[in-house]
């Protein structure tokens, strides 16, 4: 069974590890470093409860091969929050806003919606965009429609989205 | 899943040897969206994985004839948001954006995209037969569920369609792939990279054995030429095209048409260049009614299967529909 040693930094501290090639990132995550706030939900990235940010980047980490990032940077919902115990601005909306049900998908929802709003403050265009060649988009202007197809790689089955996007779209305005 | 190894390629040449020189359970892997979802399936069964993400082939640049090559590493979030993609090959940068979602594009290079496989269910499921995962299998789809199936250019042996979005903009954009294989390097213009089924369904596209995409080159853009890309599917997002139009659309002084270039996702084993619908255009208004019969003119080919023959219509009236909006865009470009 070929295995690889890496390292990873998950939330700014470093691990070593020696991994089945196989391993997904969310299974090393998960299984090896007991941080089990991203879910699996498909294992097939349909659905999004697995989202980390890789490098700084939002990505589904079942499809992700660990052993593919060695020297990776990941932060998971767990890292979010302030050493002090702070809850990251998201985080907050989401309590505040009753951004859920069962809380299964939240954890990629969160991390999703950190990396999507680094895309729009980069002035990513997103597909309902009507205006590709504009400057930056200015977070705060997303509209409902935006934030919904940004986070479109992100399902809830209970269906919380209605207050979501809200969570989502003050957080985008407070910046 | 079975056990395989894993390299991180450092150059090209390396890469390429692996994969010829008798290594015939090797794959390359890319950002593993679509080859590791296989993996987990069954479907893909490599020992070995070169990943090519790491080579220097990730950068954009800008080439003396007004072109753009694009490398094959780099990712289809990076491609979508570039600037010049999106002041010159808006279709390009829609179409990206059409497909998968966000966490998906940040992982997927542009090589990958190009050669992921087929949705169609049975391919997907290995305890089904399928001509292209078990040649001589049979193909279930055919009678079965085939509703997002190809309607033009399918064969006994396959009727499944190839599902990228950003390949079809490519074709419309006349793109070209850079390929390295055991023979050195060369070119492939699209669409010539991806087949259609015939009898030998297991093979997508023309490449051989070990050949590596390692860039896309896009010629320069038309100066008057307006493009877009739309998408219909079954929901509002993270969904594969049903139907999908690349279009790109150039008027003349007196608002006919000067040159056309559509290719249809959804429709086929490979994306479809709509040459008989180009041809048709030349010279014509630019109207609806010009644009509804370049589109029958087209689809006068399609041989839909008991349950898609709706993609006929769908086909015609985004093809009307997007074109109006191209030719919209121009007029008030021009000023007219
Ligand atoms: C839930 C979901 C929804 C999706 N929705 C869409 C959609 O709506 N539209 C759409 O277009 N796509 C969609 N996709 C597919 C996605 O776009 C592809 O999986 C992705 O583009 C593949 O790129 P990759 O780099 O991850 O490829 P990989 O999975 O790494 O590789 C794919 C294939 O390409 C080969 N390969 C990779 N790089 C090279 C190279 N440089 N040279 C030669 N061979 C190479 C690999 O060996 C493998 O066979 C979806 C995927 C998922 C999981
Ligand atoms: S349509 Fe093609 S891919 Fe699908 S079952 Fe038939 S042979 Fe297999
Ligand atoms: S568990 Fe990764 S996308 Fe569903
Ligand atoms: S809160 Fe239950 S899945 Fe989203």
């Amino acid at each position: 069974m070929p295995t690889n040693d890496i390292t990873l930094t998950v939330n700014g501290e470093r691990h070593d590890l020696s991994l089945d090639t196989r391993t997904s990132l969310l299974d090393a995550l998960r299984e090896r470093l007991d941080l089990t706030g991203a879910k699996k939900g498909c294992d097939h990235g349909q659905c999004g409860a697995c989202t980390v940010l890789l490098d700084g980047r939002r990505v589904n980490s079942c499809l992700v091969l660990a052993v593919a990032h060695d020297g990776a940077e990941i932060t998971t919902i767990e890292g979010l929050a302030e050493p002090d115990g702070e809850l990251h601005p998201l985080q907050t909306a989401f309590v505040e806003h009753d951004a859920f049900q069962c809380g299964y998908c939240t954890p990629g929802q969160i991390c999703s919606a950190v990396g999507m709003l680094a895309e729009a403050a980069a002035g990513w265009p997103s597909v309902v965009t009507e205006d590709l060649v504009a400057d930056a988009t200015d977070p705060a202007a997303l509209s409902d429609g935006e934030i919904r197809e940004r986070m479109s790689g992100n399902l809830c089955r209970c269906g919380a989205y209605a207050h979501i996007v809200p969570a989502i779209a003050d957080v985008a305005g407070r910046r | 899943m079975r056990p395989f190894a894993y390299e991180r390629a450092e150059e090209a040449a390396g890469a390429i040897a692996t994969l010829t020189d008798g290594a015939p359970g090797a794959m390359y892997l890319g950002g593993g969206t679509n080859l590791v979802d296989l993996m987990k399936l069954g479907v893909a069964a490599p020992d070995l994985l070169v990943d090519v993400s790491h080579l220097p082939h990730d950068r954009v640049e800008q080439l003396p004839d007004g072109g753009l090559r694009i490398g094959a590493a780099v990712l289809n979030s990076t491609l979508a948001a570039d600037r010049t993609v999106r002041e010159r090959y808006p279709v390009l940068s829609q179409a990206l954006l059409a497909g998968a979602s966000g966490q998906l594009r940040n992982l997927a290079t542009v090589g990958g995209n190009l050669l992921q496989r087929t949705r169609c269910a049975y391919f997907m499921d290995v305890s089904k037969p399928c001509n292209k995962r078990v040649p001589g299998s049979g193909c279930p789809a055919r009678e079965g569920d085939h509703r997002n199936h190809a309607i033009i250019g399918h064969s006994e042996a396959c009727v499944a369609t190839h599902p990228s979005d950003m390949a079809v903009a490519l074709v419309a954009l006349g793109a070209t792939v850079e390929v390295r294989g055991a023979a050195g390097a060369r070119t492939i213009p699209l669409p010539g990279l991806h087949r259609l089924p015939g009898d030998a369904p297991e093979r997508d596209t023309v490449l051989d054995p070990g050949d590596l995409i390692t860039a896309v080159v896009l010629p320069p853009s038309a100066p008057g030429a307006v493009s877009r890309y739309r998408k219909i599917r079954d929901r509002a997002s993270y969904a594969f095209a049903v139907v999908s139009i690349a279009a790109l659309l150039e008027l003349d002084e007196d608002g006919a048409v000067r040159e056309a270039r559509i290719a249809f996702g959804g429709l086929a084993h490979a994306p479809w260049r709509a040459l008989v619908a180009e041809e048709e255009l030349r010279g014509l208004p630019a109207t609806a009614e010009s644009f509804g019969r370049a589109a029958d003119a087209e689809l006068a080919q399609a041989r839909p299967l008991r349950d898609n023959g709706f993609k006929v219509p769908l086909a015609r009236n985004l093809t009307v529909r997007t074109l109006g909006e191209l030719a919209a865009q121009a007029e008030r470009r021009s000023g007219r």
